[in-house]
Order: C-alpha cells, then structure tokens, then sequence
C-alpha cells in the first residue's frame, strides 16, 4: 500500500538530485576523473573483447614464440607464440568480471549480515558480528586460498572464495553506518509520522548508508581483482588457456630473466586498473563525504 | 486561558515517568509529571539541558514508550479519553494522524536524500491519505502555501536551503495529516533571531486558524513567554512550577524559577534587576534521592527541605509550585 | 565611557578596510567587506550579527588564522598596539597568538585536548609564551583555575570530567594565562544553559577588569550585548552597518537593519501578537545585492539604495551608521529614534 502513489512527484524541471550533486564533485578531482575514464576503457574493452582484440586468446603459433613488440604483434608473443596484447584483452573481461561478481556477493552477503546486525541489535547483532570477527583474524588471503582449494580451480569458485574472504568487511561497515542512521532524527521523524519499519529501512536508511559502502566496493574491486590474481598466480584460480592476468604473470615468470615482457604486461595491466579504482574510490570518498561540501 | 471549569481538558497527564536503564543505575528522565492543557492553548515548557522536556514531549506523542503513567486524550466527537501511552499498535497508527511532532534540528530532522516533495508526501503516503495523483498534488501544494514555501522550491533538497525553510518543511510535514494536537521540541532554537521571529509568527498564524493545541517546548523563556499561555518550568525531570505566563514572569514563587528569569540576558539597558547567580551544576538524573532535587543549589534551603520531595500543589489560585517553603523565604 | 574620543594611545586595535574573500570553485564568498573597527583599551566591543555576516571570519583575520586556501585576506590594515599585524611573518604572528591576542571559541567540549589534563593544557600556554619553569608553570596554573572558579584538587583531572560551564571556565584560564591585552571570546556561552550561561559572563566581567583587557565579544545575543559590552558593532552581509556606544545604539538606533534586530526579540515586557519580521532572508555571500546588501528587505529603501553602497558616515557621538538615507534623515534633523 505504500509504494502505490509513490509516483506522485510532479513533473518539475529535472533539478540535480544528490547522485548529479556528487557526480559534480566528482568532476573537480582529476585523480578520479582519470580513474573513471580507465575504468569505463576496460569496461568498453573488456565487453568488446571480441571485436577489438586482434588475434584469438588460445590461437598458438609456434613460429612467432617470445617475439618482443612489432607491427604484427603490438606488445609481442609468448611462449605459445600467442599475441598478449589480444591476451590482455580477452583477460580484462575476467579480471574485471572476476572484480565486479567478488565484490557483489560480498556485498550481498555482508551487507545483508551488517545490515540485520544494525537494525536489530542484542543477541542477533552479537552472535553475527563475533563470526565475523572470527573470519576476519584469518588473514584475508590465506582465507580465500582455503577458499578456493576447497572449491577446486575454476572462474566462478574463483569469484566465490574472494568474495566470502572479503564478506566480514562489509557486514561491518553496513552494521557501523545502519547504527548511526538509525539514531538520526529523521529516523525518528519518519517514525512520528506513522512510517512502518519496512519503509523507513527501505527509504530512509539504505539511501542514507549507500556512501561509505560504494566506496569500500569501488576500493574493494581493486582488492578482489589483485587477489584474484594472486590465486592464480599460485594456480588455485584460472586455469590455462583462460588469458587471467594473474594467471598471465604466473605463466611468464619462468621465462623473466630473457622475456621480461611476458610479465611486464599483464603485470601493468593490474596496476594500472587498480590504481584506476584507487583514484576513483578516493576520489567517491570525497565527493561523498557532506562535511566536504562547499 | 487557563482551566475554564466547564470545558474538559484536551489532555490530561498523570504521573509520566520515563526512566531510562543506564550502566549507573535508572536515569530518571521524567519523574512523575502530571499537567493538562486545554484544546487551542499553549502549554510552555521550559527547562535546561538534561531536564526532560524533550523526553517528556515525545512520550506525550508516544514516540518513546512511557515507564509509568498516563497521557490522556480527549476525542472531541465521543467525549471520550484514550491512553496514548497503553493504546495497541493499530490504534496508535490511527492517533498518529491527530498528534504530531515539529523537532528541533531542521538540519538532522529531515531525510537529505529526499526531495520537498517527497518529504511533504511522506505522511500522507504511508497513511495513504491521498489515493489519488491529483488530490495529493493539491494537498502538498497547499501544505507548502500554508507554511510559507514557494512552489518552485518543491523539487529542492533540505541541503539547498536556509535553516528557516528546512524548519517549515518540518511543520508542513507534521500538519499534514491535519493533527490536533503539535508537540514544539525547539523549533526555533537552531534559527537566527529574524528567522525566529518568521518561524513563531507563522506557528502564532497556524494556531489561530487551526485551532491547534500546542505543547512548545524551549529553553528560551522569551520565546516561551511570547507563545505561551501557561508555562510549566521543568528541573531534573519534575515540574516546578506552573502557572499563566503573565503570573510566572510577575511572581515566580519556586527558587529555581526565580534565578532562571533573573539569568536571561535581556537586550535592553538598565533592565537588570538584581540577578541570582546559581552556584554550581545541575546534579545527575540517575538514581536521583527522593528530596527536593533543587535543595543543593537553593539559596533557600534549609532543614524543612531535607524530608520528601515536595508535590506541585496549588499555592495561589491556578498557580502551582513544587517547593517547600513557597512564599515563605 | 571615558575613552570614546579615541585619541591615539588609548587605541587597541584599529582594523582599516579589512575584505576578506574565499575563493571556492562555485564562486568567491565575500565573507567580509571593508570593515573598518576600531577598539579602545579596556573597552569591550559587542559584535553582533546573524549566522554567516562575518562576524567569525573577521576575528579569525584579525588572529590571522583564516584557512587558506581558500581563504584570502585582499586589503585592509590590522593596527594592534600600533603595528600592522598583516605584516607580520607567521613566525611573529605565532608569539602574538595566546601572549597578546587571545581566542576563546563557542564550544568548550571541543575546544580543550581530551587526553591531557586540565592544569597541564594551562600550564603549557604559560610555557609556550613565558619564561619559567615547569612546576612554576603548573604552580600558575592552578592560580588560573583559582580564578576562574575551580578549586586547586581538580586541577590534575581531564576536560570530561567537567560540565560544559566548567570546561568553558577552563578555556577562559587558558586564554587568560599570559595576560593578553586582547581577548576574542566567539559566542562563549552560546552552548551553555542560561543558568550556566549567567555564571560564565559573570566571571567575564570581573576577569575583564582584573587583567584589565579588551574584550571582541562575538555574539548574536543583544541582551548579552546590554550586559557587558561597552561598544557595539552590528554586521551584515560582510560590512559594520552600525557601531556606537552601547547606550546610544540602544537608545538611538539608526540603521533599518539594527532596528528590525531589535524588533524581532520577543520582548520579556510586553506582550504583542505577532512578532515585527525583517522580511527575507540575508543575501548569498557569494551573490551579494549591488548597492546596499540590505535595501531587498529595507523598509525605507530608496532606489539609489541599488546602486551605491553607502558610505559610512558619523552622526556623532562616534556613533556612525552606513545607510545614506537615514543619515541624510538624520542631518536634516528630523530623524530623532525609531
């Protein structure tokens, strides 16, 4: 019964809502500005693989094993004789679906967890908020590497490990922002004015907890996708030929000393993206932040 | 004003207490209190920080549950007194559309990420007053026009605008379900002297058209006295003292009133009459002593005050006082 | 008071001209605009005004403690004891800060450093400015505490275990430790209870004349204006419309503006219906109206009001008002009151 006239909003001019407020701000920080661009390239890239990519992922070619750059092949060949500019393509769409999927179900899962710890508090709060505590004392890595061998190797197991390893930081940080939102006075308001509690966590308390969390998650794509690589890196995630960077890094590092470029690549492409989601995860922090305004 | 024989009162409360559990022991948040105001008036409450008024406005509406006592409300058509503080859940819901609430912080009372709009629709959504597109849009603009909002500030967000427009958009929200009854928990305390002075006249404007029962409760005794029919002056949970505000500022009669009057900085020269100057701070609400809860401050205090605390008892005609030695210092 | 004449030894502080702008990236804010002020030895100035006139900022400029960026201080020339502090280094500036200017900043709870002693934050001031020893320094430290009303056994406990009166009283004694000749209190007493609130501007007032300072009272309050201030200067938008001696300006107030102040405080005495409103709000600092920041909401707006920004003028007494038409009133002298 709630929902049915929530439509009634007049047909005003489009005034700038708070998501256009903190996309401004946003605007004003290069760092950011430059993470977004990076990251909208590789999405751009990674959906477009096929299209863009100038060779297959898995196409060997023996005759053309570890050559260095050149016309024909940009960023040179591996072992395989396979074209790692097309590599790196073809691994943008894994690394970043691997990112984007970890993080969501961390999120889902702690966010959910946080979120019924905040509001209800007492025992139910305790007996949530202590698990978490449990699995957070576990090193993050070394979870996910029981995770994952758990699980056995493959791209979604992948994603399942390092989401659940990183699951404990969100429930933590939606429980701490649920807590203080809840004790506002327009909680407090809303309750005055005979909303149920369905509509005032729905309305008023997820919109108001979203900021802290968009920017662990911005920060924690960067993180899931560094430690997807680092579990394939020991051979616990993607396996051959799936063209994963870490997986990439892996693979090369027999050959560093004479064909450094095998590693050099992918390794640059970690970086740069991580650093993308850096910038632009700093930069949210900012824009979000309301004591900042002004 | 006050308590014309013939009229039933609007609401009656009896012995309110509010104590919240704290790891100290109980904190005596508001400690039997027992007042009634009649339908159209104004009942000022006054008091400092940490004295309970707030805690007792929002036990009054219900929006803290109460640990004893009763809050009674009279409905005009039947005659008939509900008890606010025992009601069930579904009659509550009901009553929230007769008393209401206008806080104190326009900054923190109003959901940022809302729009005008949207904020004003809140109530009327969720009470589901208005099934119709329409009859809502002419209900919020209305609302908007009556508290003094222009139209095209409708799609604003709180964050946008002053202090004095976010406190309006507080009141269009707490008259829209067309209450009675309006519990004023500082609404001017956050504002400038000149927006104060817009915000009270519109409440003073609203008052007479609508006939409103209000409760405002301050710790500005000037603001108090300009809006006020009676006036009751809290400390440490209890009232002190309650009369018409004429008689208050004439002849204050509780200890604690009479320094409170003497302390307020009047912008005018020469008005300093001579100011008693109260040694000391207000002591803790938890597990307070059953004494005079002022006697440690009290210029007057002597051995009568050592026994029981004293009860708010008629001293001069329809002029309460909790004091042992009223008029006999 | 004796010294209104101003002749030059018994002068203070002599702010000429001061503007002070931030510069943000939606636009400049003229937070304040050529403000001239002037206070006497042992004088106390009451400045007065409504959130965001400037009145914060000017005493920031006056410590040099405007954040910047963004904040810039444009022109103007603070003369304290006869030298222009907009010339100091920050180095200088730094041994004028607590020694000869003091600040004493509206909220007490955030105002002293949680996790160090009360006699230990007072003693570190002393240090700081003065030449002596550390158990002197703690030994004048509890003297301070003395004189503001806090017995000596407490002065070893920490600011959360005092009341908000008390830790504003704590603040004062910092403030007061080396005897600065100037003293800026910004709304003392505006987050204490008025019961609290009478005990603090009383302990003010006999302090000011022990340590026979000068006082800048920031306040929005005309009442706490009436009891301790000698001079007071209304602002608005950024500019002093007004400065007089308090009993003149309370008497005899002149611009549009300082009368509609007054208006708008419930009187304790009488009893009105409605309340007399400035209509409008104060103008967006960063957007301010040509001409006259007030003549939008003036009730005697003449249209050249719009157009030139009235100069400040004497109408004797050394009380001097900026609105060109109810000075011209005034000279022809016809405009005696409200």
């Amino acid at each position: 019964m709630a929902g049915s006239t929530e439509s009634a909003r007049p047909p005003g001019r489009a005034k700038r809502g708070p998501a256009m407020e903190v996309f401004f701000r946003l605007k004003k920080s290069p760092l950011a500005m430059f993470g977004l661009v990076v990251l909208l390239a590789l999405v751009f890239v990674a959906i477009f693989a096929d299209v863009i990519a100038p060779y297959s992922y898995s196409k060997q070619n023996l005759a053309h094993m570890f050559e260095s750059s050149s016309k024909q092949f940009l960023l040179g060949t591996d072992e395989f004789g396979r074209d790692i500019l097309s590599r790196l393509i073809y691994g943008a769409r894994i690394s970043l679906q691997v990112g984007f999927i970890a993080v969501s179900i961390a999120l889902l899962a702690g966010g959910m967890l946080g979120a019924i710890a905040g509001y209800y508090g007492g025992w139910i709060d305790n007996a949530i908020m202590r698990v978490m505590d449990v699995l957070l004392s576990i090193p993050q890595t070394l979870l996910a590497i029981a995770i994952a061998a758990a699980l056995g190797p493959g791209l979604f197991n992948l994603m399942i490990a390092v989401g659940v390893s990183d699951a404990p930081n969100y429930a933590r940080i939606v429980r701490s922002s649920v807590l203080s939102i809840r004790e506002m006075e327009f909680i407090e308001a809303a309750h005055a004015v005979g909303s149920s509690d369905l509509r005032i966590i729905l309305k008023h308390i997820i919109p108001n907890s979203m900021a802290p969390i968009i920017v662990q998650a911005t920060l924690g794509v960067a993180f899931a996708i560094l430690n997807a690589a680092g579990l394939s890196f020991i051979g616990l995630g993607i396996q051959p030929p799936y063209p994963e960077w870490g997986a990439m890094l892996s693979g090369g590092r027999q050959y560093i000393r004479d064909y450094p470029h095998l590693t050099l690549y992918p390794g640059l492409s970690i970086m740069i993206t991580i650093l993308a989601l850096n910038f632009l995860g700093d930069g949210l922090r900012d824009a979000l932040d309301p004591k900042l305004k002004r | 004003m006050s308590g014309s024989a013939e009229a039933n009162p609007y609401i009656i409360v009896e012995g309110l207490k509010k104590y919240f559990p704290t790891k100290a022991g109980m904190l005596h948040a508001v400690d039997g209190v027992s007042f009634s105001v009649m339908k159209g008036e104004t009942l000022g409450l006054v008091g400092e920080s940490g004295c309970g008024k707030s805690t007792l406005g929002r036990c009054l509406i219900r929006l803290l549950p109460s640990t004893s006592g009763s809050v009674l409300l009279l409905d005009e058509k039947s005659g008939e007194y509900t008890d606010v503080t025992k009601v069930g859940k579904s009659t509550m819901k009901a009553l929230r559309k007769r008393v209401q609430i206008v806080f104190q912080d326009p900054y923190s009372c109003l959901n940022p990420r809302l729009s005008v709009w949207e904020l004003i629709a809140e109530p009327l959504i969720v009470n589901g007053m208005y099934p119709d597109k329409n009859g809502m849009k002419a209900r919020i603009r209305e609302l908007m026009s009556i508290v003094g909002l222009a139209e095209r500030l409708e799609n604003s967000y709180p964050h946008e605008l002053d202090g004095g427009r976010r406190q309006r958009i507080g009141i269009a929200r707490s008259l829209a379900l067309n209450p009675e009854f309006i519990v004023l928990d500082e609404p001017v305390s956050a504002l400038d002297v000149c927006i104060q002075a817009q915000i009270l006249n519109l409440l003073n404007d609203l008052q007479s058209e609508f006939h409103y029962t209000y409760v405002f409760i301050s710790h500005n005794l000037s603001v108090v006295k300009h809006v006020s029919d009676r006036i009751a002056v809290m400390y440490l949970g209890k009232i002190v003292e309650l009369c018409g505000y004429k008689e208050l500022f004439a002849h204050p009669s509780h200890p604690y009133t009479q320094a409170l009057l003497s302390a307020i900085p009047v912008a005018k020269l020469d008005a300093r009459h001579d100011r008693i100057i109260l040694e000391g701070d207000v002591p803790s609400p938890v597990e307070p002593p059953e004494v005079c809860r002022f006697m440690g401050r009290c210029h007057y205090a002597n051995d009568a005050c050592g026994g029981i605390s004293p009860e708010l008892e008629e001293f001069l005609p329809a002029h309460f006082v909790a004091c042992h030695r009223a008029g006999n210092f | 008071m004796e010294n209104s004449a101003h002749g030059g030894n018994d002068l203070l502080l002599d702010i000429q001209g001061l503007t002070i702008h931030y510069v943000t990236d939606s636009g400049t804010v003229h937070a304040v605009e050529n403000l001239n002020l002037r206070v006497g030895r042992g004088e106390t100035l009451g400045f007065v005004g409504e959130t965001g006139a400037g009145k914060t900022t000017a005493a920031l400029g006056i410590m040099r403690l405007i954040p910047s960026p963004p904040g810039v201080i444009k022109s103007g020339r603070i003369i304290f004891d006869g030298n222009d502090l907009l010339e100091k280094s920050e180095h200088e500036m730094r041994s004028i800060r607590g020694a000869k200017i003091a600040m004493i900043f509206q909220d007490p709870m955030t105002s002293l450093n949680p996790v160090m002693t009360v006699d230990k934050q007072i003693a570190e001031m002393i240090r700081l400015h003065r030449n002596v020893s550390d158990a002197e320094s703690m030994r004048l430290a509890g003297d301070m505490l003395e004189l503001v009303g806090i017995r000596r056994e407490r002065m070893h406990d920490y600011p959360h275990q005092f009341s908000g009166g008390m830790k504003q009283r704590v603040v004062i004694a910092i403030a007061l430790a080396c005897d600065p000749g100037l003293l800026i209190a910004d709304e003392p007493t505006t987050a204490l209870d008025v019961t609290i609130q009478a005990q603090v501007l009383e302990l003010m007032k006999k302090l000011k004349r022990t340590f026979d300072a000068s006082m800048i009272l920031i306040t929005h309050d005309l009442g706490i204006v009436a009891d301790i201030c000698d001079k007071v200067a209304i602002m608005y938008a950024g500019r002093v419309v007004e400065y007089a001696g308090k009993r003149e300006l309370f008497t005899n107030p002149v611009h549009p503006y300082t009368i509609g102040l007054f208006n708008s405080v419930p009187d304790l005495d009488e009893d009105v219906e409605r309340l007399a409103v400035i209509p409008g709000l104060m103008p967006d600092p960063m957007d301010l109206p040509t001409g006259c920041a007030f003549h939008p909401r003036c009730a005697f707006a003449l249209p050249e009001c719009s157009k030139d920004s009235p100069d400040t003028v004497d109408v004797g007494d050394g009380h001097s008002v900026a609105c060109a038409p109810r000075a011209a009133e005034l000279a022809a002298g016809k405009g005696a009151g409200k």
